[in-house]
């Protein structure tokens, strides 16, 4: 299979990224530049963690409209997978792959920690590695994860099994304190209408090494990887 | 032509930044301050002729960039 990462001014986790796709591929994935208007052919497009454009505006909100970005709506559109990771989430958002919008976290603290996270549903490419409601453990690093939509919007996920993660207390009940940055409903991840976009704020790719602390990132590339053959 | 947009949050969005501010102006003794709303003012210089016509450019930019219409609300200010 072939992959793309693309890669904006201020990304910071396109490399994780790649080393770990490329672990779990057995070979590196295309780094596509925003400026370019063009992809390569790819089973799978990241858009990767990171700060693009400095969040200026509103974090994801330039990136949305990089030229590299009209042709991720039209690939995803057909139905390429996207797997879209925390600045990658935000720009998914602003470019109108997934509904809502991530704000400035309820805190107005840059949190970096580990967290756990409800999988509430397992039906999709990226989350059938899981069972639903298994909890699973993984970091986050984001001042802007704080999730918000509609409540028509949030009903819509919810009946249409479109929410992937939700932060929860290791036990796996939804908590407060178990919510790192105040998302609404403890949202952590959601599909677009298909479940071929995902995005979600926690990093799968900073669990893709026992010697960083887990593999519950690596299992889920590999089983990406793996279903696209 | 000159343009200001004002963005706001719309009400009922969480504005953790505008509580903050609420705070600070509350420890530094200015009471009898409500609740507070932080936005952004965005100038634009335009050369549009009429300022009709720049009012409707102008709202096409907070519709597609300038704001995000989930939380965001904007008002337009022209001048000559």
């Amino acid at each position: 299979m072939k992959a793309a990462v693309v890669v904006f001014p201020g990304s910071n986790c396109d490399r994780d990224v790649r080393v770990a796709l490329e672990a779990s591929m057995g070979r590196p994935p295309a780094m596509v530049w925003h400026a370019e208007s063009t992809l390569p052919e790819s089973d799978l497009i990241v858009l990767p963690g990171g700060f693009s454009y400095g969040d200026y505006l509103r974090s994801g909100a330039m990136a949305a409209h990089a030229p590299a970005m009209r042709e991720v709506v039209a690939r995803a559109k057909a139905g390429v997978p996207v797997l879209a990771i925390c600045n990658g989430f935000q720009i998914a958002t602003e470019a109108g792959l997934l509904p809502g919008l991530l704000m400035s976290n309820a805190s107005l603290r840059f949190v970096c920690k580990d967290v756990h996270l409800r999988v509430e549903h397992s039906q999709s490419l990226f989350t059938d590695c899981f069972r639903a409601g298994q909890v699973v453990r993984m970091p986050v690093a984001h001042r802007d994860g704080n999730y918000f939509a509609e409540a028509e919007v949030l009903d819509a996920l919810e009946d249409e099994d479109r929410i992937a993660f939700r932060y929860c207390t290791p036990a796996g009940e939804l908590a407060d304190g178990a919510n790192p940055n105040g998302s609404i409903r403890s949202i952590a991840g959601i599909f677009n209408e298909t479940r071929t976009v995902l995005g979600m704020m926690p990093h799968p790719e900073r669990l893709a090494d026992a010697e960083l602390g887990g593999e519950d990132g690596k299992t889920m590339l590999d089983r990406i990887v793996a279903a696209l053959g | 032509m000159k343009a200001k947009v004002h963005i706001t949050l719309k009400p009922g969005v969480l504005d953790p930044q505008g509580k903050a501010i609420g705070r600070a102006l509350a420890s530094l003794g200015f009471s009898g301050v409500g609740e507070v709303r932080q936005g952004k003012l965005i100038e634009l210089d335009l050369q549009a002729d009429d300022a009709e016509s720049a009012r409707v450019e102008v709202r096409a930019m907070c519709d597609k960039l300038l704001a995000n219409t989930v939380i965001e609300t904007y008002t337009i200010d022209l001048e000559p």
